[in-house]
């Protein structure tokens, strides 16, 4: 499942894929470990990583795993036709003994003290309730799942959830229609916190279900609207305007496009945030830290090509065809 | 502290407001930045500052209630709401992201190479009979001859594509006297549309068996596939007509500026996006407030129409300098021609490829461009444009490059 990325201050080190399972339809799980077999760092449920996966493409996924076994991270990855290639390339290129760079753990959806829970997963979603589930059953507090998802063969961990017998209500849109949400947290009793993670739409609809006591009760993960894309900071570089032979120079903080424009360069733009593709520019030398939404990861890799109102340099120096 | 809005009785989709419409956008601005159009009971503004703010807050400020003066959730819309334009996130992101990898830059790169020949052809050919209209002869073919077949349409029946557009486009006005003609053969036209959107109908390799790949590997429903390709459809040829047209009305307006672009046909793309500044092709959109909301110190509440005059916003002088004067090299950069924020519109840049590939094929042959008589104005609820623009064109002597 992919989170919210939160600030990339931590170390990074290298992880080993160890196994590749698929689990349900288009879902496959990682099992991660260090090359020398030496513990990871620890972790709690609701804890993620970031992969760095292929020239610097980040996703966040949720450890499924056991807490108590840092021999290896467990995450569960969702194919996602539209996304901009990180799910594809776990499912379609990264082989076991792959070393993938990894960063974290972080955690933004902790579990936190209370008598009773409910969990709500829709689809991959599941991911990070597994463990908080794990957790919840050990400490002996009374716990409910209900977990939807488009059909039964696309919802993994199903196999894991059945020895909890009906605690786990599991609900295939196809089969058994949109969750009743609103019945779900009917449920609720004094001090019951309800976890949920799944699409904007269901996490919203169980937003509406909990009413006034949703911002004392719920706790959610959202999926990032966007995946969040890898960057080299932003550090100082130089950007060299071929056709004009004007050297500028992007300090932190200010983009491409402002400095093109300061030199008296008219270059045509609109969005400024990397959606429309007006400023595309095409790049004559030096690497792109693409941060568009719009280029295919062919492109990004390729790298001729960038949207100078967003996007940085990977390195001290780019040569622009402007 | 927050003041009442100045109450108008001005009606933006009369006959009079549509043929001059820059005074009254200026009274309206001047009146404040949002006002009450009392003659529909909706909110509205002319100003940059708060249609920008509008088209950026979409929690707020919502699309699916219809981005006309109708309002879906009180009137039955006259045709399926729009999957992209009508509708809010989530809902709208995916289908905002399958159109944007159909229209992805690498997409529309491809395309350049096969519009800039059929413009440079069929501009030599007009440079050299000296004389046509603008918009009859070149703003209303060009866009015909590429769009289409990049979309993989049947070739019959093309001439369908105007109609819709401009049933679409009055559509978001009131229900007029112009929506009742553009409606004269609705029945016709939808039917002809409905079915070029079907998978079987659209040619190999084009954008809209593109989009329905997206069916295919399960993104998005067959329904949803068929929807989108409607959008291209609606979206994608008035819109550019329109454009084409009001930029080469514009140029012949402003012979300065051509003779500038004469001298430097690199500079067509910018002089594109300064003409859907001037002359916005599309001049209105509506929004709905999702909540109680202050915009310019006005507070609106929940579920109330605004409208928003983008044309107006392009020309508000306390975004522009000179907003009246097409000025090609200007910064036109934070024009709202094309929307702004998650419903920007998701086609810019072939619009931008056909803009430029026809004013460079025309920068490049003709030394001036003269009117022969005043241009007609094509009345619209929602578009500003003309029927006609005949021009006299001087062919370039001397080619420079």
């Amino acid at each position: 499942m992919i989170a919210m990325g939160g600030p990339a201050a931590e170390k990074e080190f290298v992880s080993v894929v160890r196994d590749k399972t698929v689990v349900a339809d288009g879902v496959v799980t990682l099992e991660l470990g260090r090359p020398d077999g030496s513990p990871l760092p620890p972790w709690r449920p609701g804890a993620h990583v970031d992969l760095i996966l292929d020239r610097g493409l980040v996703r966040q996924y949720s450890l499924c795993g056991d807490p108590a076994d840092l021999s290896a991270y467990r995450v569960g990855v969702l194919r996602e036709p539209a996304g901009r290639g990180g799910s594809a390339y776990v499912h379609d290129t990264l082989a076991v003994g792959d070393r993938v760079l990894t960063r974290g753990p972080r955690n933004h959806f902790a579990l936190d003290d209370a008598p009773s829970y409910l969990f709500v997963a829709g689809g991959i979603g599941i991911t990070p309730l597994l463990p908080m589930i794990v957790e919840a059953d050990t400490r002996n507090s009374r716990w409910s799942l209900l977990y939807g998802g488009r059909t039964r063969r696309s919802m993994a961990f199903l196999d894991v959830l059945e020895r909890y017998g009906d605690r786990v209500l599991v609900h295939p849109q196809d089969t058994s229609g949109l969750l009743d949400l609103r019945g779900f947290v009917a449920g609720c009793t004094n001090g019951t916190l309800v976890y949920g993670c799944g699409p904007e739409p269901m996490l919203a609809a169980l937003e509406d279900a909990c009413g006034v006591r949703a911002r004392e009760i719920l706790r959610v993960e959202r999926f990032s609207p966007k995946e969040e894309v890898h960057t080299g900071g932003d550090g100082a570089f130089d950007v060299v305007l071929a056709r004009s032979g004007l050297t500028v120079k992007v300090g932190p903080g200010q983009t491409v496009l402002e400095r093109v424009e300061a030199a008296g360069v008219n270059v045509l733009s609109s969005c400024q945030e990397g959606t429309c593709g007006t400023c595309e520019t095409d790049v004559l030398e030096g690497t792109p830290d693409h941060r568009d939404s719009l280029l295919t990861e062919d492109e990004r890799a390729e790298g001729t090509t960038m949207m100078i109102c967003v996007s940085r340099c990977l390195g001290e120096r780019l040569v622009l065809d402007l | 502290m927050t003041d009442p809005a100045p109450v108008l009785d001005d009606d933006p989709f009369s006959d009079d407001f549509l043929a001059d419409p820059y005074p009254r956008h200026e009274r309206i601005r001047d009146a404040g930045p949002v006002v009450r159009l009392s003659r529909y009971g909706i909110w509205a503004s002319a100003r940059h500052e708060q249609v920008f703010a509008a088209l950026t807050d979409w929690r707020t400020f919502s699309s699916a209630s219809g981005v006309g003066l109708a309002d879906f959730r009180k009137e039955k819309p006259w045709r399926v709401p729009s999957l992209l334009l009508e509708a809010d996130p989530p809902g709208h992101t995916q289908v905002r992201e399958v159109m944007a990898q159909v229209l992805s830059p690498r997409r529309v790169r491809g395309l350049r190479e096969r519009f800039a020949p059929v413009a440079d052809e069929l501009v030599s050919d007009l440079v050299e009979r000296g004389s046509f209209d603008a918009v009859r002869d070149l703003a209303e073919v060009f866009p015909l001859r590429v769009f289409p077949d990049a979309v993989g349409l049947p070739e019959e029946g093309r001439e369908h594509l105007l109609r819709y557009g401009d049933m679409a486009f009055n559509g978001f006005g009131p229900r007029n006297d112009l929506f009742g003609r553009a409606m004269a053969d609705a029945e016709q036209v939808q039917a002809w549309i409905t079915a070029a959107c079907r998978r079987e109908n659209l040619a190999a390799g084009g954008l809209g068996r593109d989009i329905w790949a997206f069916a295919d590997t399960g993104t998005i429903t067959q329904e949803q596939a068929a929807m989108l390709v409607r959008s291209l459809l609606s979206a994608g040829v008035d819109t550019t007509v329109y454009a084409i047209g009001n930029a080469l009305a514009a140029l012949t307006a402003h012979p300065g500026q051509w003779a500038r672009l004469h001298d430097d046909p690199t500079l067509a793309k910018h002089a594109f996006e300064e003409a859907i500044r001037y002359e916005s092709p599309v001049q209105t959109f509506f929004r709905t407030t999702t909540r109680t909301t202050d915009l310019g110190g006005v507070w609106i509440g929940p579920g109330e129409k605004i409208l928003l005059f983008l044309g107006a916003a392009n020309r508000d002088p306390r975004k522009w300098e000179n907003p009246h004067t097409l000025e090609i090299t200007r910064r036109a950069a934070g024009h709202v021609g094309f929307g702004m924020g998650v419903h920007g519109c998701v086609g810019q840049q072939i619009a931008r490829l056909e803009g430029d590939v026809v004013l460079s094929a025309l920068a490049e042959r003709a030394a001036t461009l003269t009117p022969t008589a005043a241009p007609v104005l094509r009345p619209n609820n929602t578009l500003r444009g003309f029927s006609s623009a005949p021009i006299q064109v001087d062919k370039a002597t001397v080619r420079r490059r």
